[in-house]
């Protein structure tokens, strides 16, 4: 009896211990099963940005916003990686365009017609900014195909500001003066452009090597200057 | 061939003509194994499937294997021969169209990768080959190092187009910027690659140790002359100048890959052959690019004086056409005069 006892009395010493056990692996102290609600709960409030549902008009204006940014960016070049990090090719695109339409000369049947064509300015443009990627990558840099296209074109702006101020001047009509104030305008605007592309795309290059990748983007604003320094409406 | 399947396929044949024809429009296009398969299918025709190989191998035999085919099972398997056919061209067409965007795509990414260890320079390095393909090294017993690097080359390229870009605007004509654009670009690629390719096959033929890597960039690094030549006498437009930058900075660049080219060539005739044609194109070249745009602006400059004399021949010309007009006016004038006098 005694023995039943100590027994029964084992038995119950020992159950607490495996219900003790038992209580320790399902505890909720230690959640085992993991809570999937909390990260949801950090979504939720990303679903308000949803842009599902939001007016058209807010939509452009957002991204017109993000393009303005980034203008303010390449005016104000600091080390920053705005460019780089959420890029987007309307800024490129709209420079692109409206320094091509302002370089356009007259019409093509015309002999004395100098400018250079819409398609032309163009294709120097996208085909420049894509050699000089390519050229960057075989270099060994660490930045993506259309990071480049993005930095390099919205560094056009510098220049596309040129071409709008040798526009006005030559308003005034031609001169000695008149071509000193826009070669004065150009290769400020050449500098700036160059130095802003290069200080957003110097980071993604090895250090040794920077040269050797700033050199085509320095080639590639000169030529694109010198049209624009060149341009002369008839 | 599908003899020993035939027994199997035989006793689900009843069942298998549909999924037969049903995969057969699937795998049109398919390799050799899933041929195999179909055969299995369908192995209760297997004279058909001997049809279906010698479609594959010989389309113009389609026919008479169809009617074969018709032959043996009547109608149903020549409209699946030809829906088969269908099936299969429309595949294969699509198939070749996916395979040539996709290896498009893969190729650039793969050539990227492989043109790699060509881009691997530090700006010292190209610094001192720039200046190294200026100096002429007299060592002819031992073959000189070749750096295969494209950097260097594909920039100098660049800079030349950039330069006879800047040469063709400084001149006091207009031009037409988007063709002599166009004309830079081609003329110093094709210049380089062509040249390139050409010497190269002359060497092989004079037996000369070279491969084209360095051929390309022995010749990219030559144009490092010409980019300092023309840049100077594009601003500075003195003839007597041109001619001695033309002899010795020309001269140089062209005299180091002669030399490099005699260290690794045996025998007079073949290093006389390779060096005098190299040595010719190269300083023609530089003479073609200082004149060539000379009279491509001289030639714009008699179009831009034409306005002034073809008025003088266009008044004559002119006087028919708008007197013509009025002769016809005075005739109708007068016929119509005719008609009315009677009345």
């Amino acid at each position: 009896m005694a023995e039943a006892d100590e027994r029964t009395v084992g038995e119950t010493a020992t159950k607490p211990g495996f219900l003790g056990l038992s209580d320790v692996s399902i505890s909720e102290d230690i959640p085992v099963e993991g809570e999937i609600t909390v990260p949801m709960a950090s979504h939720s409030q990303d679903e308000d940005y949803s842009t599902l549902d939001e007016p058209v008009k807010e939509t452009i204006i957002r991204d017109l916003k993000a393009v303005g940014k980034k203008f303010v960016h390449v005016m104000y070049p600091k080390k920053s990686n705005a460019l780089l990090r959420d890029w987007d090719l309307w800024g490129p695109l709209v420079l692109c365009v409206s320094l091509a339409l302002m370089l356009q000369g007259g019409s093509a049947d015309s002999k004395e017609d100098g400018g250079p064509q819409f398609a032309e300015v163009f294709v120097i443009i996208w085909f420049g900014a894509v050699v000089i990627t390519l050229n960057s990558k075989l270099l060994g840099g660490t930045i993506s195909f259309f990071q480049s296209l993005c930095v390099l074109g919205y560094c056009v702006l510098p220049l596309t500001v040129a071409m709008l101020v040798c526009r006005l001047v030559l308003l005034a009509g031609m001169g000695p003066i008149n071509f000193l104030i826009r070669l004065i305008v150009v290769i400020a605007m050449f500098v700036w452009s160059t130095l802003a592309s290069t200080a957003f795309l110097a980071d993604s290059q090895p250090p040794n090597r920077k040269a050797l990748a700033v050199y085509p983007i320095f080639l590639f604003y000169f030529v694109i200057s010198w049209m624009i320094l060149t341009f002369t409406p008839h | 061939m599908a003899s020993p399947v035939a027994p199997a396929g035989g006793t689900r044949n009843g069942a298998s003509p549909e999924w037969g024809g049903f995969e057969e429009n699937i795998q049109g296009g398919g390799s050799a194994v899933i041929d195999m398969e179909n055969m299995d299918d369908t192995s209760g025709s297997s004279f058909e499937d001997m049809g279906e190989l010698h479609q594959r191998l010989r389309e113009e035999e389609v026919d008479a294997d169809a009617a074969a085919a018709e032959e043996e099972d009547g109608e149903f398997l020549g409209m699946k021969g030809f829906k088969g056919q269908l099936s299969r061209q429309v595949a294969d067409q699509m198939w070749q169209a996916g395979k040539r965007q996709a290896s498009k795509a893969f190729s650039l990414y793969a050539n990227i990768d492989i043109l790699r260890p060509y881009f691997d320079v530090e700006p010292a390095q190209v610094r001192s080959r720039l200046l190294e393909s200026m100096i002429p090294v007299k060592m002819v017993n031992f073959p000189q190092k070749i750096a295969g690097e494209l950097y260097g080359p594909l920039m100098l390229v660049f800079t030349l187009v950039a330069i006879l870009l800047h040469g063709m605007k400084t001149s006091d004509t207009i031009i037409r910027e988007g063709t002599l654009m166009g004309t830079a670009i081609g003329t110093c690629f094709g210049y380089w690659l062509g040249v390139s390719s050409f010497i190269y096959f002359l060497a092989y033929l004079c037996n000369s140790q070279i491969t084209m890597l360095q051929m390309l960039a022995l010749l990219g690094y030559g144009l490092f002359g010409h980019c300092i030549v023309l840049f100077v006498t594009y601003n500075i437009h003195l003839h007597a100048l041109f001619y001695l930058f033309w002899l010795l900075v020309g001269g140089l660049s062209t005299l180091r890959m002669v030399a490099v080219l005699v260290s690794r060539t045996v025998g007079p005739t073949q290093r006389l052959l390779l060096c005098g044609t190299l040595a010719t194109l190269h300083m023609l070249f530089l003479l073609y690019l200082h004149f060539a745009y000379h009279k491509v602006v001289e030639g714009i400059l008699d179009t831009l004086e034409g306005p002034n004399i073809p008025p003088i021949q266009r008044v004559p010309r002119d006087i028919p056409v708008a007197g013509l007009p009025i002769a016809v006016l005075n005739a109708t004038a007068k016929v119509v005069a005719l008609t009315l006098q009677p009345h």
